[in-house]
């Protein structure tokens, strides 16, 4: 009990706080008792580079600023009523959603089917690991001047090549045709970053209790069965929680798209980000893209709110 | 994406043997061998890419687009390699590569762990309304803030800096979420009797709290730091200055310099992939309980 600094009675600190010039122990001490000391580094960044920008963009989307910082007048709600009325933003935004749809679908599927593969075989994990999540370990510059190089041109790269050898020559341009373009992209990312679902899923089918699958054989319940009554509806919630991830992070599209299309043919594959991305930074109408990125946001935001909602119903109904 | 989230896997970090029914080896049975042919077709089609890229990097630039199909030119070669390796670049764009990346690593630890000290353990007016802000934060994809940060960053002079790459990637809320989480699960006791021999917060966390949470750090750790690695958007619009430039948005820069040198540019694919491969190969463990931690909680 020797330094008992909070029950020292108030007549000992307060000559301390009054000389000023050199605190004594008891007071520097105090400094680092204060919460607000160890919030404060990450308050700090947190507030200079997201609350701010977050207020300056919604600041900025009312203006007719462009890059260089001049021309800021208030405009209103133009910026808002242009985009609107601005069929590149309805296309780009149908562009980044057919995306979401396409991609989402295959990469929590195939995700799924070699999580259930590893987990099944329960032999050389490393090798599964290796092929099928390693990838995601690539930068997206690597990941794509690969497949635009030398997997995707027609003629000598590898897909058709490939097929050449069973004896296809299909002529397809894949991401110079619009019929292909957009689902060479998806094929792209889903051997790029699918790894990272199937990690997901392993491990949560290595948290379901053995002892389930070891009830139910008893019971005479065959694989089919244990796969549709127990694991299945045991890996609801990671679907669940996979699914919004998966469709947050695909809304998010911009590299592949701006690496190995640049958005073509004919602004077909050209998603929302980079139609920000080029009134902001090449056409340099940044508070026009602000706006245009607060429409995008919009649309984040409902979709990580209704994922809540849809939980907690599902919730709801189970307790009934 | 919060509240729910974390449920999955964490009771279970290394399980691995608990579902193997016993810990008996499961027999070949004709369908699991049918399953290990599936598993290894698909091991196939996943490796193939990366195969081709390799193949070709050691080709004569010549042989790189002949027809038909061949995994071997009319000779091995790492001409295409020699010729990367002494334009220089791609030596720069790694060193960039690292020092952002670890420096980013860094400061979101210390960061994260420090606030998440704060908002778990210390009591003052304002804090929940705090952490409420900070979780609110998740929500915003960094993604829509692009342009107006962009314009932060030219009226504080970092563009074409270290720091206007580094900075708006170090406070993830997420992060703090995950760390919360944690220490909420730590014993008071152990800080407790610390505080009775007379250590101050500060000490407290330092000696005590950072070490008990070694692995939830390096899972943020790793997640932090791949994620950083690889990102390409926001270096790919502040930096201009090639000798700036991260790896992955040096690569996409030259791209067309290179021309039609399919050799060299699968070579320095190569180059440029094998870093976060070899860590991989070193701590496949701690990455895969670090995704399985820090994913769920959003990215």
């Amino acid at each position: 009990m020797t330094s008992t600094t909070a029950a020292a009675p108030a007549p000992v600190a307060k000559p301390a706080e009054s000389a000023g010039g050199r605190p004594s122990r008891a007071v520097h001490r105090k400094w680092t008792e204060h919460g607000l000391v160890f919030i404060a580094p990450f308050l700090l960044v947190y507030a200079g580079f997201l609350i701010w920008p977050l207020i300056s963009g919604l600041h900025m989307s009312l203006t007719s600023e462009n890059i260089t910082g001049t021309g800021g007048e208030f405009v209103g709600l133009d910026n808002y009523a242009e985009a609107v009325r601005d069929p590149e933003v309805w296309s780009s935004l149908w562009n980044t959603v057919w995306f979401t749809v396409l991609s989402t679908v295959p990469l929590v599927v195939v995700g799924l089917v070699l999580a259930l593969l590893a987990h099944q075989l329960r032999v050389v994990q490393w090798l599964w690991r290796l092929s099928w999540f390693a990838p995601f370990l690539l930068p997206s510059g690597v990941v794509c001047l690969l497949f635009l190089n030398m997997i995707l041109p027609s003629d000598f790269g590898l897909a058709d090549q490939l097929l050449a050898a069973v004896g296809l020559t299909p002529e397809i341009g894949w991401l110079t045709d619009e019929r292909y373009a957009m689902l060479s992209i998806v094929a792209t990312t889903v051997w790029w970053t699918v790894g990272f679902n199937f990690l997901l899923y392993l491990a949560a089918l290595q948290a379901i209790p053995a002892h389930l699958y070891e009830a139910a054989e008893l019971d005479g319940a065959g694989a089919g069965k244990r796969l549709l009554h127990i694991t299945l509806p045991m890996l609801s919630r990671t679907t669940g929680l996979v699914v919004v991830l998966q469709v947050l992070a695909s809304l998010k599209i911009f590299d592949q798209v701006y690496i190995m299309t640049g958005g073509g043919p004919d602004d077909s594959t050209r998603p929302i980000l980079q139609y920000v991305y080029q009134q902001g930074f090449t056409g340099y109408r940044i508070g026009y893209a602000s706006a245009v990125s607060y429409i995008f946001f919009a649309l984040i935001l409902t979709v990580s709110l209704v994922q809540p909602l849809l939980s907690r119903r599902r919730a709801e109904e189970a307790a009934k | 994406m919060s509240g729910s989230t974390t449920v999955t896997t964490r009771p279970a970090p290394r399980r691995e043997r608990s579902a193997d029914a016993g810990g008996r080896r499961p027999r070949w049975t004709p369908g699991r061998i049918v399953l290990l042919v599936i598993a290894l077709l698909l091991t196939a089609a996943w490796l193939l890419p990366l195969a081709w890229a390799v193949a070709t990097s050691l080709k004569p630039e010549g042989d790189t687009t002949r027809t038909p199909l061949s995994w071997i030119g009319s000779r091995v070669t790492f001409d295409a390699y020699t010729k990367v390796w002494e334009s220089g670049d791609l030596m720069v764009w790694l060193m960039n590569s690292a020092y952002i990346s670890v420096m980013t690593t860094l400061l979101t630890v210390v960061t994260c762990a420090m606030a998440a000290y704060g908002f778990t353990r210390t009591d003052f007016r304002g804090r929940r309304l705090l952490y409420g802000l900070v979780l609110a934060g998740i929500m915003v994809p960094p993604q829509v803030l692009i342009a107006p940060l962009f314009r932060e960053m030219v009226q504080l002079g970092l563009v074409d800096t270290y720091w206007g790459v580094i900075l708006p990637q170090v406070a993830v809320p997420a992060m703090v979420f995950i760390l919360v989480k944690f220490f909420e699960g730590v014993p008071r006791e152990l800080e407790e009797a610390a505080f009775c021999d007379g250590a101050g917060r500060w000490r407290v966390f330092w000696t005590i709290v950072i070490p008990l949470s070694r692995p939830v750090l390096a899972a943020v750790a790793i997640f932090t730091f791949i994620s950083t690695w690889n990102n390409f958007l926001w270096p790919f619009l502040v930096t201009t200055d090639p000798g700036g430039m991260t790896l992955p948005v040096g690569l996409v820069n030259v791209q067309s310099s290179f021309g039609v040198r399919y050799a060299q540019i699968m070579a320095s694919l190569v180059i440029a992939g094998m870093p976060l491969l070899i860590v991989f190969a070193f701590f496949q463990r701690q990455i895969v309980r670090g995704i399985a931690h820090t994913g769920l909680a959003g990215q």
